[in-house]
């Protein structure tokens, strides 16, 4: 089934700003094939991201869009989805931006299971600042800021994602884009928080100082890493250290999401306090409220009231 | 016809900005500002707006820019160091350029200071806490009532001007219980943004052809859909990123304009006294109102004084504060810090009159007493008034 991507994309801002043999380009076109297999209209998609190489993706896309500070696309994400409940929100970002500076924001979605979904490029650097390490970057791995290689521990950000109470958590992999999309469209129609973590590489800032800068040199390198979850099962404690599952990790379908459980407060504040009802749909009677004139006020406070209303106009 | 409720200035901002039309709360509690969240909370459901406790201050301003920009009035609270955390993405609500209301109740500084207690050391930190050239609207109400109308302006300010409003209160004016009157939307003037004429594809959110370009909802009722883009990088019309040196002047300039521009429709001001007055205190906030004492009692000693009280107090006043400067011999400047608005009048004032300042920084509030001693006397310093029971109350050693 052939897609038309042009009905997504941007097309005036093409060419793309990636690098070649960058996996961005793999992951949106995955993307945007399960949008379409959906059937979204691009109206109800709005798309945040932070700062880095895979947040330009909002530039790309032709969907209402946010281009964001470093870290911070998923706490935006959460208003507009909390004021919209009825629209589509997604999250596109890099592993330094989501899970580095933003992994506060990333856990606390995950605990309130908001219906936004996260796409997650997994290239285990700083790409756009120029490759510095990050809390993904493998133990020994070279970057700007790890000349020496890197000696911190890494993140399984999945893991933690699960352990937050995220309703639906998925790894998938930039060299195997028939099931990813597979991940990501079931991540989209999740109602709840999703996370599709997607190991990417990059072969020019992460590769080249590792000595894998052949793109399909380093799909293979990365690969080594990734187990699918199948085989998982198969395998001991022991084994698994260092792997990286696959597939489907994690889906609660009992979880209750955010904006239904505050639709169900609004109902619940509304049928217990009448008189606020009543405001809030505006069939307030002048019965129902304090009956106080002009006159009385006056007396009330050492400040008038009629001055400033009568200044109003004033702005 | 209104509702009458007896409440702090935080309750009391809290109902006006729903009176304003708040259609999104997101925050984080922090001393002494949490009576706001605590109010909404309750009211925010009942009305069937969202409501929010983010897990932090950076956060709780994300989460307002998105709803802002997606097209509801939102609105954050925070105190001092809680500002601090949320200046970047200020700065981010300046560049969209999206209408956002941000409370900031004043607590004693630096670092977490004096979280009980009030002070007005944010008067720079409102207009300077950000990088980068942008105006700043900061109002800063003197009592709880005028907090409720003010909240309201400041909500009518953003939306019109498509800019984040800062409305700057204290510790001692928020905690202080008193009568308050809410009005009806109906009662007072609610603006809310302008939107495009022109169809969505040929809209652009920062259109070359107007001063103030509309801000198009995202999701209209009549059915339409603008979708566009807006980044937090230096952007052109379109809003996609731009590194012209001719588009990032304009974009940088007309931010600037924007405000500059409208300055008399955003000045707001209050002149206590000031008829024949020889002596002029400059106060905002609840110094103000210890101000209003202490010319009263001057006025009864025959002494010539009078109160200045910029409501707005970026962008500042300065051609009303230049006039003073011309009628009056003395420009005491009040405030709860060690000189910070002092600043600016000095260098509005140039050498035109003598200015000096009340700068207690206690976390306690300034009392009449000592502003009148100082109108008597200019030159002479102000002294900490302690009584034993309140070295008592405070406790603390030598």
């Amino acid at each position: 089934m052939a897609v038309d991507y042009t009905k997504y994309l941007r097309m005036e801002k093409m060419p793309l700003y990636w690098c070649p043999g960058c996996g961005d380009g793999i992951v949106l076109k995955c993307y945007l094939e399960a949008i379409d297999e959906l059937g979204w209209s691009k109206d109800d998609c709005a798309m945040v991201s932070g700062i880095g190489c895979a947040a330009r993706v909002t530039g790309y896309v032709d969907f209402h869009t946010l281009h964001t500070i470093h870290g911070r696309a998923i706490a935006v994400a959460t208003g507009i989805k909390m004021a919209h409940p009825d629209k589509h929100v997604f999250v596109f970002g890099g592993d330094g931006d989501i899970v580095h500076i933003g992994g506060n924001h990333l856990l606390h979605a995950c605990r309130r299971n908001v219906d936004i979904t996260v796409v997650l490029i997994n290239n285990w650097i700083y790409g756009m600042t120029g490759g510095q390490h990050s809390c993904t970057t493998p133990p020994g791995a070279k970057a700007t800021t790890a000349p020496r290689g890197s000696f911190e521990p890494t993140i399984d950000v999945c893991k933690m994602a699960i352990g937050a109470g995220a309703g639906y958590v998925a790894r998938g992999f930039a060299g195997d884009p028939v099931r990813l999309r597979k991940l990501i469209k079931e991540g989209l129609e999740y109602k709840g928080f999703s996370l599709i973590d997607v190991f990417s590489p990059c072969p020019i800032n992460f590769g080249r100082r590792n000595k894998l800068g052949d793109p399909a040199k380093l799909l293979e390198h990365m690969k080594s890493f990734l187990v699918s979850s199948a085989k998982a099962k198969k395998m001991s404690e022991e084994e698994l250290k260092g792997k990286f599952i696959t597939g489907v990790l994690h889906k609660d379908e009992e979880k209750p999401e955010l904006t239904q459980s505050y639709q169900e407060l609004v109902k619940k504040a509304q049928a217990s306090d009448e008189y606020w009802a009543k405001y809030a749909t505006g069939r307030l009677t002048d019965e129902d409220r304090y009956k106080i004139s002009r006159e009385e006020l006056k007396g009330l406070y050492p400040y008038d009231v009629e001055t400033p209303l009568k200044e109003w106009k004033k702005l | 016809m209104g509702r009458i409720g007896f409440m702090d200035a935080n309750a009391a901002i809290a109902e006006a900005a729903v009176v304003a039309g708040l259609g999104f709360y997101a925050g984080y509690p922090i001393t002494p500002s949490s009576e706001v969240p605590e109010r909404l909370a309750k009211i925010m459901p009942e009305r069937g707006v969202p409501f929010m406790m983010m897990e932090d201050e950076i956060a709780s301003i994300n989460a307002c820019v998105g709803a802002a920009a997606s097209g509801v009035k939102a609105m954050t609270c925070t105190s001092g160091p809680g500002l601090s955390l949320k200046q970047e993405a200020f700065g981010m609500a300046c560049m969209f350029e999206v209408p956002l209301v941000v409370v900031d109740v004043m607590r004693g500084g630096p670092s977490t200071g004096l979280p009980t207690r009030p002070a007005q050391g944010d008067i720079m930190q409102a207009k300077w806490g950000t990088h980068g050239d942008h105006p700043v609207i900061a109002v800063a109400p003197c009592n709880a009532q005028e907090a409720v109308f003010e909240t309201i302006r400041a909500f009518n300010l953003a939306e019109k001007f498509r800019q984040p409003v800062y409305i700057l209160t204290d510790g001692s004016l928020s905690h202080l219980h008193t009568k308050i009157y809410i009005p009806d939307p109906e009662e007072v003037e609610i603006i809310d943004r302008a939107q495009p004429t022109v169809e969505p594809d040929e809209y652009y959110p920062y259109d070359y052809n107007y001063e103030i370009p509309p801000l198009a909802k995202w999701w209209t009722e009549d059915g339409k859909s603008y979708r566009y883009h807006l980044s937090s990088l230096v952007h052109d019309k379109t809003g996609f990123p731009t590194v012209v040196p001719k588009y990032v002047q304009w974009l940088e300039t007309r931010m600037m304009n924007k405000i500059m521009n409208h300055i008399d429709e955003i000045e707001k001001f209050e002149y206590y006294k000031m008829d024949d007055a020889q002596t002029c205190i400059i106060a905002f906030g609840s110094t103000a109102e210890s101000a209003r004492v202490a010319i009263d009692e001057a006025r009864k000693e025959g002494i010539k004084a009078g109160m200045f009280r910029p409501i707005t107090l970026w962008p500042s006043p300065e051609k009303q504060i230049k006039e003073i400067a011309k009628n009056v011999k003395n420009i005491i400047v009040a405030e709860m810090n060690l000189g910070q608005y002092i600043l600016e009048v000095q260098r509005i004032v140039g050498d035109t009159a003598e200015v000096y300042g009340i700068n207690q920084m206690t976390g306690t509030l300034i009392r009449p007493s000592q502003i009148l001693d100082k109108i008597k006397d200019p030159s002479k310093k102000v002294e900490l008034i302690m009584t034993d029971d309140e070295i008592k109350r405070f406790g603390g050693g030598e």
